[in-house]
């Protein structure tokens, strides 16, 4: 190969190369560009106002209305519960895993975990709906068949991993000189553990919060089977309602032709739970580098 | 991270042409170098000579290694690396922006301190940078060459019955010697060594000595070692490298009888370092 | 009880209720997968691999959900893989920390934390729509290619700063260009962290759901698709569609649709890890 020809290839190959990172810019200017064309398009027909604020949201009723607030609100309650359930039990376990376990536990407990992360969501929408609810209705009478509590609490068994396992990495960054320094005061492992390792660790574990709480909103397949199809503002977590995620795949389902207010609908939907994610996900991105700069 | 290696245009220096027995190889003046802001090497002026082994010697973190890394722009692939002044390499100036980096490394060759054989077959070790050049691809040549190479670093004997094995099976000492086969096989004019023998017990190190002492009579030579005895040993030259200086550099046996500066008879007589 | 027996038995409370959290998420999960084998494993024959779906219960199969699955795994391996790898080896070995490369890693880990719903919005808009594909195995497996983007340039990196900078050195001394070392031996020294990696994504990619509704895959399909541009179902959708029947019957199905998902996932996963080991030993 002369000495040109090698150059040419070089430039050609790095060229190439450099066409596959930008590929992924694009995918980020694909998402922002579908959903603000849609988005826009929405919002020439319905206000912003009753969108964002309006408590009804029959968009395929004849006297359709477009207050998005029942989705947004019912995205809230089953994210809530998940949080309630993955925050202690996530942080427990990151404790547990960080300061108390053996290697040997360990190795059991981790991959463990992450199986738990590992099974499709879809498969969790199954357990909420046959197993977790009916198990419920044994104590809870009331509960509907579909609600907001028991996919609430399954989801919170599948981010518990995330949470964890984020937070044990914060956990472990502490330096191990504070720990020593309250084991020198005469502190128990708990004491060190709570007062002295958890809060330097904080900015870490929170940022481990936020992330679980951007999952659980995006989440999709446990809510579609399990939560209903009933967009209500509420804050009962026994009755059926439907989260933004649902109605995207509620819609989808039917056949709403395309360039329809009902189509333009979900983009609309998508819209804004794009943006909550995408505030979330830098909130705890901004959390965790301030972490790392303490401790790096 | 790697700075992209930006191959220009020429190198030039006609193919096969034979360098001058003896004289000036290498000519350096006035070098500076920088980690980032941090300054490794300064206004290093020296002269080295074809056909001879010249030792670099100093304590470590002086320098040494980094200048003998500027000699093939080995450097380059480090971030925020920077070089000023001037390297000719018979009379070509290497870091002109006209030079090629792949040309240069091909006239270059280099042994590390810690042996590095690629995770691949003995004979693909050997063959690699034959393939990667483009020197030959008929099967009998490379075979040929390879077993030259294996002959002139001195280990074609010990595995010639298991070229197809991999190069991580042999001992240490093998495995440098393998990377000197490396080296000489795609016929450099000059060999860099850095510490080659650093990580290897006495009976592998006098082999390699003896080996460089065999290679000198084809290949301009230059070692780095933190090994005084060594540098005694097997080179023709020595240059005393501190903190980041050239402090002296002379006949070898005159660097450590009769060296002219303080600095340099302290570190030969082991006062520090 | 005095102070230091109070803090002992705080330290013995905190413990305990750590391990008891993680007992319950190990029997939350073993609840979950007795659940799903008790309801289905009575469905499971080779009829139910090999049939179509139907509208009895007993007389459905999942064979059209099957082949889709593997159809689209197909296509989102063939545009995720040359893609992600190419974008890891440039931020990696050539993108050397300028704005270009900071502006696509910061893409990139924002890429990642996005729900996989809003790739369907994109597949649907554009590769559907604005490209024609309509509700096809094509659309689909490039809508989960996307998805799977970020999870194959993030592990494809992590595999790529393995490969000790000596190796890099080693080749570069002989005259070697910056590709030849990355083709000869940075890329086969990464190999088996890059196919764990790759895996891995697949795995996640068998079981997504939303983003593959969304684009308008249909839920109840008789025929097997043909190409690439055939509508087509896939596994988890199927198991879906069945779950969103009232009849116990199809919730039967559902779980044994689940047991056949779960058993692919297992093997995918055991096979890199078995690769991995294998070619780990083959190099040592």
């Amino acid at each position: 190969m002369t000495r040109t020809t090698r150059r040419y290839v070089e430039w050609t190959i790095e060229r190439a190369l450099f066409a596959c990172a930008v590929g992924s810019v694009l995918v980020t200017a694909g998402i922002i560009g579908v959903l603000l064309f849609e988005t826009v398009a929405f919002l020439r027909e319905v206000p912003i106002g009753s969108f964002l604020f309006g408590t009804v949201w029959t968009p395929l009723f004849s006297d359709a209305q477009f207050g998005v607030l029942p989705l947004v609100g019912g995205t809230i309650l089953v994210s809530a519960i998940a949080m309630a359930v993955a925050v202690p039990a996530g942080l427990l376990s990151a404790i547990y895993l960080s300061e108390y376990a053996n290697p040997r536990v360990r190795r059991v407990v981790k991959p463990v975990l992450e199986v738990l992360a590992g099974v499709p969501t879809v498969v969790y929408g199954y357990f909420a709906l046959l197993f977790v609810t009916p198990l419920l209705q044994t104590f809870l009478p009331s509960l509907s068949s579909f609600n907001a509590l028991s996919p609430g609490l399954v989801m919170g068994i599948m981010i518990l991993p995330l949470v964890s396992s984020l937070s044990e990495d914060a956990l472990h960054a502490v330096p191990n000189g504070l720990r020593e320094g309250a084991y020198a005061l005469g502190a128990t492992r708990m004491q060190a553990a709570l007062r002295v390792v958890v809060p330097a660790a904080l900015s870490g574990i929170s940022a481990s919060f936020i992330l679980a709480m951007s999952r659980a909103i995006g989440e999709t397949m446990i809510v579609a089977i399990a939560a209903g199809q009933q967009p209500r503002l509420t804050a009962n977590p026994l009755v059926p309602v439907e989260t933004m995620t649902a109605y995207i795949v509620q819609i989808s389902m039917g056949d709403t032709p395309a360039g329809s207010i009902g189509y333009r609908t979900i983009f609309a939907v998508g819209m804004l739970l794009f943006v909550m994610t995408f505030v979330l996900n830098l909130a705890s991105d901004w959390l965790r580098r301030r972490f790392r700069e303490v401790y790096a | 991270m790697i700075r992209p290696l930006r191959p220009l245009t020429t190198f030039t220096s006609p193919p096969g042409a034979a360098a001058p027995p003896t004289g000036v190889k290498i000519a350096v003046t006035g070098l500076d170098f920088f980690y980032s802001q941090k300054q490794a090497l300064s206004a290093i002026t020296t002269d080295l000579q074809a056909n001879i082994v010249t030792a670099f010697i100093g304590p470590s973190g002086c320098g040494k290694s980094t200048f003998l890394r500027t000699l093939n722009r080995m450097n380059d692939i480090i971030p925020g690396a920077r070089v000023e002044g001037q390297i000719l390499i018979d009379g070509h100036d290497i870091y002109h922006p006209g030079t090629d980096v792949v040309d240069l490394r091909r006239r270059v060759g280099m042994v590390f301190q810690k042996s590095n054989p690629f995770p691949k077959s003995i004979f693909e070790n050997v063959a690699y940078g034959l393939r990667v050049n483009g020197i030959t691809r008929n099967r009998g040549e490379l075979e040929g060459r390879v077993e030259d190479s294996l002959k002139a670093a001195a280990i074609w004997d010990e595995v010639k019955d298991r070229l197809s094995e991999s190069a991580l099976m042999l001992s240490g000492g093998q495995q440098q010697r393998l990377c000197i086969a490396r080296a000489l096989a795609i016929q450099p004019e000059i060999l860099l060594m850095d510490e080659p023998a650093s990580a290897l017990d006495p009976i592998a190190t006098q082999r390699i000595e003896e080996l460089i002492y065999q290679l000198k009579t084809t290949y301009t030579i230059v070692i780095v070692t933190h090994n005084m005895q060594q540098a005694a040993r097997v080179s023709d030259r020595t240059a005393f490298f501190w903190l980041g200086r050239l402090v002296e550099s002379g006949p070898t046996e005159q660097i450590f009888t009769s060296p002219t500066e303080k600095l340099t008879e302290d570190y030969v007589t082991g006062r520090f370092g | 009880m005095t102070a230091g027996a109070r803090r002992l038995a705080g330290d013995r409370l905190l413990q305990t209720l750590s391990i008891l959290v993680l007992a319950l998420s190990l029997v939350a999960l073993m609840t979950l997968l007795y659940d799903v084998w008790s309801d289905g494993w009575q469905r499971l024959d080779w009829r139910f691999l090999t049939s179509n779906p139907s509208r009895r219960a007993a007389a459905a199969g999942i064979y059209p959900a099957l082949v889709g699955s593997f159809y689209v795994l197909l296509v989102t391996a063939a545009l995720s893989l040359p893609l992600g790898i190419g974008a890891a080896v440039y931020l990696e070995e050539y993108g050397g920390g300028g704005r270009w490369a900071r502006l696509i890693e910061i893409n990139i880990a924002n890429l990642a934390g996005v729900p996989s719903i809003i790739y369907g919005l994109l597949g649907l808009s554009v590769f559907v729509r604005v490209f024609g594909w309509g509700p096809s195995v094509l659309a689909g497996g490039a809508t989960l290619a996307l998805l799977a983007l970020p999870v194959v340039i993030l592990s494809t990196r992590e595999a790529l700063r393995t490969v000790p900078m000596s190796a890099r050195e080693g080749s570069y001394a002989l005259g070697a260009t910056q590709w030849q070392t990355i083709w000869h031996q940075v890329l086969p020294s990464a190999f088996p962290g890059i196919l764990t990696g790759l895996i891995l994504a697949m795995s996640r990619a068998i079981g997504e759901t939303a983003p593959l509704i969304t684009i308008g895959a249909l839920a109840y399909i008789d025929f097997t698709p043909t190409s690439v541009m055939s509508p087509f179902t896939v596994l988890p959708i199927q198991v879906y569609n069945w779950v969103s029947r009232p009849q116990a019957a199809f919730a039967e199905n559902a779980a044994a649709g689940i047991i056949v998902l779960l058993v692919l996932l297992l093997t995918l996963n055991s096979v890199a890890v078995v690769l991995r080991d294998r070619i780990q030993k083959a190099r040592a």
